[in-house]
């Protein structure tokens, strides 16, 4: 279920010229190569992984935060949302994907592969800004009712931050393993670095791609694990006292 | 939903296709996964369950436990694999040592938590009792981690059973993942059956590893008591594959 890009990504592989002779070896790192192909493979696959993790961790955030306030204020629904969520948690995303393409009206496409990377989302970020909530000191609730604070103004003022390291923790693990798992969804939907890097295998297994490829994906997870830390960090400002 | 149903009908055909005589059984290629997985994950344990049980019993080492989980989280499986391909080329050799690099992590991390978080007064009362060190690893602080040493080695197995059929698509072969990634062969019933056998799969060897699980904690020392010890961000989550 490979849809690859048409065209040759490889210039010339097995061609004549000097110019390639490091494509034609296969060797591990041809610069020559990457400048060549950054503005028409690597950055556009960079750019489109980029939309594809936000879309699925902003949607998961929205359904999971709500089921977590519901559970928050209605206990027993805790339990039915987390054995759904672990079990789509544990499918192996090729699985999933493959899944998905079977359902009518999803098959080979954006959407299905948005399908699957939000419902893994679901089970970490609720499980997290449930935990943050519940681990709101009782003494803190009841002294923002005894201000005269409605269940409303308590929870968007003093429920909700308190939990905030928690909440960002959850998005933290959503963001990175959505960025890991939006490599395998170039098998359904051909976009994202995992495009470039099913294209190398196809394509001789070329090496300079396999690593290039590889190697942005890691660094984007890494990257936005920081950017992620550096926003807890700016939203939560009390919480640098105690580390 | 048609297509779910001639999914369930490759499944009891075993995996055979009409017109294409020379596929390998379904049962072969399930037996070739789990074979690979467990490989994989039993080397993984052997290297990680001491590593991280000891710094843990010493409390040493945190950050090195720490924060090898936190990069190995940002680690995709498919560039892994990619990459490992490229450096070592393809073989089963290569697969195992990957599902191993993969796999190590997350039991390191947990197996640490899990022996270092042990109630300090407990381990202090054990040692007033009179027993050594030795005694108090195996019989107050490992029995009390089994919960989390055990969220570790199912994060880590499950790691290993996903990327074994994902390294179908970097062309080795001889797993479940096969069928996916030749759909040419298997049409879509084919690749779905195949997909449905390795969800099934991942959820058995869970399930199994939790029934482990539940057989070795002591009563008392369910995860739910141990969570509530936990730091905000609650009990450490699995990555995903």
């Amino acid at each position: 279920m490979i849809v690859f890009a048409s065209g040759p990504v490889i210039p010339n592989f097995g061609g004549s010229s000097a110019a390639y002779a490091c494509e034609r070896a296969n060797r591990l790192f041809c610069p020559n190569w990457v400048s060549q192909n950054w503005s028409t493979v690597l950055w556009p696959a960079l750019r489109q992984h980029v939309v594809l993790t936000v879309i699925a961790v902003v949607i998961g955030f929205g359904i999971s935060t709500t089921l977590a306030l519901i559970a928050y204020r209605r206990g027993w629904v805790e339990r039915p949302v987390v054995i759904v969520t672990s079990i789509l948690y544990t499918i192996p995303s090729l699985a999933l994907f493959e899944l998905l393409v079977g359902v009518p009206g999803l098959g080979l496409s954006r959407t299905t592969a948005e399908v699957a990377l939000v419902s893994y989302t679901l089970l970490i970020m609720f499980r997290n800004t449930l935990t943050g909530l519940r681990e709101v000191p009782a003494e803190v609730r009841d002294a923002a009712a005894g201000m005269g604070m409605g269940p409303m103004r308590s929870l968007l003022r003093v429920d909700l931050p308190l939990a905030m390291p928690a909440i960002i923790a959850g998005v933290r693990i959503a963001t990175v393993t959505v960025i890991s798992l939006a490599t395998v969804a170039a098998l359904i939907d051909d976009e994202g670095l995992g495009a470039p890097i099913l294209q190398a295998i196809s394509n001789e297994v070329f090496k300079t791609e396999l690593i290039v490829a590889g190697g942005m994906a890691i660094a984007l997870a890494l990257l936005a694990d920081g950017l992620l830390v550096l926003l807890q960090r700016a939203l939560t400002p009390w919480t640098k006292v105690r580390t | 939903m048609n297509s779910f149903s001639q999914a369930l009908d490759f499944i009891a055909r075993n995996g055979q296709v009409p017109g294409e005589p020379q596929l390998p059984t379904l049962v072969h290629l399930t037996l070739g996964t789990v074979r690979i997985a467990w490989i994989g994950i039993g080397i993984a344990l052997v290297i990680a369950l001491p590593i991280g049980v000891w710094l843990g019993h010493m409390h040493r080492g945190s950050f090195l436990a720490i924060n090898v989980g936190n990069i190995w989280r940002a680690l995709p499986s498919l560039a892994v694999l990619a990459i490992g391909v490229a450096f070592l080329g393809l073989g089963l050799g290569n697969v195992e040592l990957a599902l191993i690099v993969l796999a190590v992590p997350p039991v390191i991390t947990n197996a640490y938590v899990a022996v270092d978080g042990v109630d300090r007064d407990v381990v202090d009362a054990a040692r007033g009792m009179g027993l050594s060190g030795w005694q108090i690893l195996r019989r107050v602080e490992l029995p009390l981690g089994v919960p989390l040493i055990f969220a570790g080695i199912r994060t880590g197995a499950l790691f290993v059973v996903s990327t074994t059929t994902i390294a179908a698509l970097t062309g080795y072969s001889g797993s479940l993942g096969d069928i996916i990634n030749n759909e040419a062969s298997y049409h879509l019933s084919g690749v779905l059956g195949a997909a449905i056998c390795i969800a099934a799969l991942a959820l058995l060897t869970d399930l199994l590893l939790a029934l482990i699980q539940r057989a070795l904690t002591p009563r008392g020392a369910t995860l739910e008591k141990h969570a509530a010890r936990q730091e905000a961000i609650g009990p450490p989550l699995a990555e995903k594959v």
